[in-house]
């Protein structure tokens, strides 16, 4: 399959063997009416497997959160039929809303309502803090 | 408009004002005993505590400001379901200053956010009590005149003992500083606390001897191991008596060691070094005081 199946939308390349459901369950791909594509174990000269997956629409969403995920995913974005752009996601400084804290003793476990704020605190090390209690970020289920 | 949610959130050159206005307090009561004329505090505690919160309302009253409040959390709304942000919005409108305490993590912050007057923490769980460690250094610059080039152990439970952490984070912006961390191997300092101390290039020794580490320090905090922090009973009377401080330990200790405890006691230090004038944890409470009344007027100050 080639990127040029897609008109206008993003193609999440490199994404490590085993992982694209991961990442299609956590973009709610599944909700989408447009034509979606994950494909598993394609062969990559880099890793020998990868998955991929393709989607025909722009995303409204800031997918460097994937690199939250797999930081070595790259991200083609499609207009026209063409790659316009590539990039490797940056970790995000924020996230909000995309994990939860899971601190029994955080003020976000009683007060519902609250959103749940992840801070990057090291970059190197990929690690999250919740802003209310400073604890370190679960990883994404 | 400033609050303060973690000591962290005050600067190097914050904290020297601070202390520098404490100290003019001693030296000169009367220029601020009304200070906060017709201005109120409101003392929010939604978890018992004693010396927190007759230490924040003292402070108010000494600066002739007045002071309202509930003492926990069941005396307030919260019991009735209100959230944090709700409850500061409600209490905004009534006073001109909050200090609270909240048993949950990051509740302070909730409430700074939510607040149109300064927020101090007072405490949050096991988490963040700026205001201890304001008491903490005061005293040290007091008693030694100086934050800097300074051996200091910490002892007992380093591992939840949060005004431990504080203080380690907040000396550790000052030079020429050595620590030791005197603890029992369950209850040894967590690898962030001496990723910090390294990463500031901060030289620590470890060790479980009290006695062996006394000698060479300026500089002695110890801590409660806290019944609150355990899950499990029997590790908390396993390890609670571990580190005691007794008349015969202080023999090596160096004449002019400052001897800190951020209270509550329980026998961690024998009754019977109160009376040596190395032991400055009573000081250490008037320093709270003092260090609170110069951050009331430093916040009220800020939101002129």
């Amino acid at each position: 399959m080639n990127i040029d199946t897609i008109k206008n939308g993003i193609v999440i390349d490199h994404i490590k063997a085993g992982q694209g459901m991961r990442i299609y369950d956590f973009l709610n791909l599944g909700e989408l009416d447009c034509v979606v594509a994950l494909i598993k174990n394609a062969s990559s000269s880099k890793t020998g497997k990868k998955d991929i997956i393709k989607v025909d629409r722009v995303l409204d969403i800031d997918l460097n959160v994937l690199g939250f995920i797999d930081p070595n995913i790259t991200i083609n974005i499609i207009k026209d039929g063409e790659r316009v752009h590539k990039y490797h996601p940056e970790l995000p400084e924020k996230m909000t809303n995309i994990l939860r804290c899971n601190n029994p003793r955080c003020i976000t476990t009683t007060e519902q309502e609250l959103p749940h704020v992840f801070i990057l605190t090291d970059r190197e090390k990929d690690e999250y803090r919740c802003v209310y209690c400073e604890s370190r970020a679960p990883a994404l289920k | 408009m400033k609050s303060l949610i973690s000591i962290m959130g005050l600067n190097v050159s914050e904290i020297d004002s601070l202390m520098a206005l404490a100290d003019d307090i001693i030296a000169r009561p009367e220029s601020y005993q009304d200070a906060m004329r017709r201005k109120k505090l409101g003392s929010l505690f939604f978890e018992p505590s004693t010396r927190t919160r007759l230490s924040f309302e003292a402070a108010m009253l000494e600066l002739g400001g007045q002071v309202l409040g509930f003492s926990e959390g069941m005396s307030s709304s919260a019991a009735k379901g209100e959230s944090v942000a709700d409850t500061i919005k409600t209490v905004s409108c009534y006073v001109d200053i909050i200090a609270m305490r909240h048993p949950k993590e990051g509740a302070p912050l909730v409430a700074a956010n939510n607040a149109t007057v300064p927020v101090i923490n007072a405490g949050d769980g096991g988490h963040n009590h700026p205001t201890q460690t304001l008491a903490d250094l005061f005293t040290i610059h007091r008693e030694k005149g100086r934050l800097d080039n300074l051996t200091v152990g910490v002892c007992g439970d380093l591992k939840f003992g949060r005004t431990v952490h504080s203080l380690l984070e907040a000396m550790s912006r000052y030079a020429g500083l050595r620590f030791v961390l005197i603890s029992p191997e369950e209850l040894k300092v967590p690898s962030y606390v001496k990723q910090h101390l390294k990463h500031n290039a901060i030289p620590y020794d470890q060790t479980e001897s009290l006695a062996e580490a006394l000698p060479e320090l300026d500089i002695l905090y110890m801590t409660r191991v806290q019944k609150e922090r355990f899950f499990n009973e029997a590790d908390y009377i396993r390890l609670k008596d571990s580190y005691i401080l007794t008349p015969a330990k202080l023999e090596n200790a160096k004449k002019d060691l400052a001897i800190m405890h951020p209270l509550p006691r329980v026998n961690e230090i024998s009754v019977q070094i109160d009376k040596d004038p190395r032991a400055v944890y009573f000081k250490q409470v008037l320093n709270g005081k003092l260090m609170r009344m110069a951050l009331i007027l430093m916040l009220m100050e800020a939101t002129k």
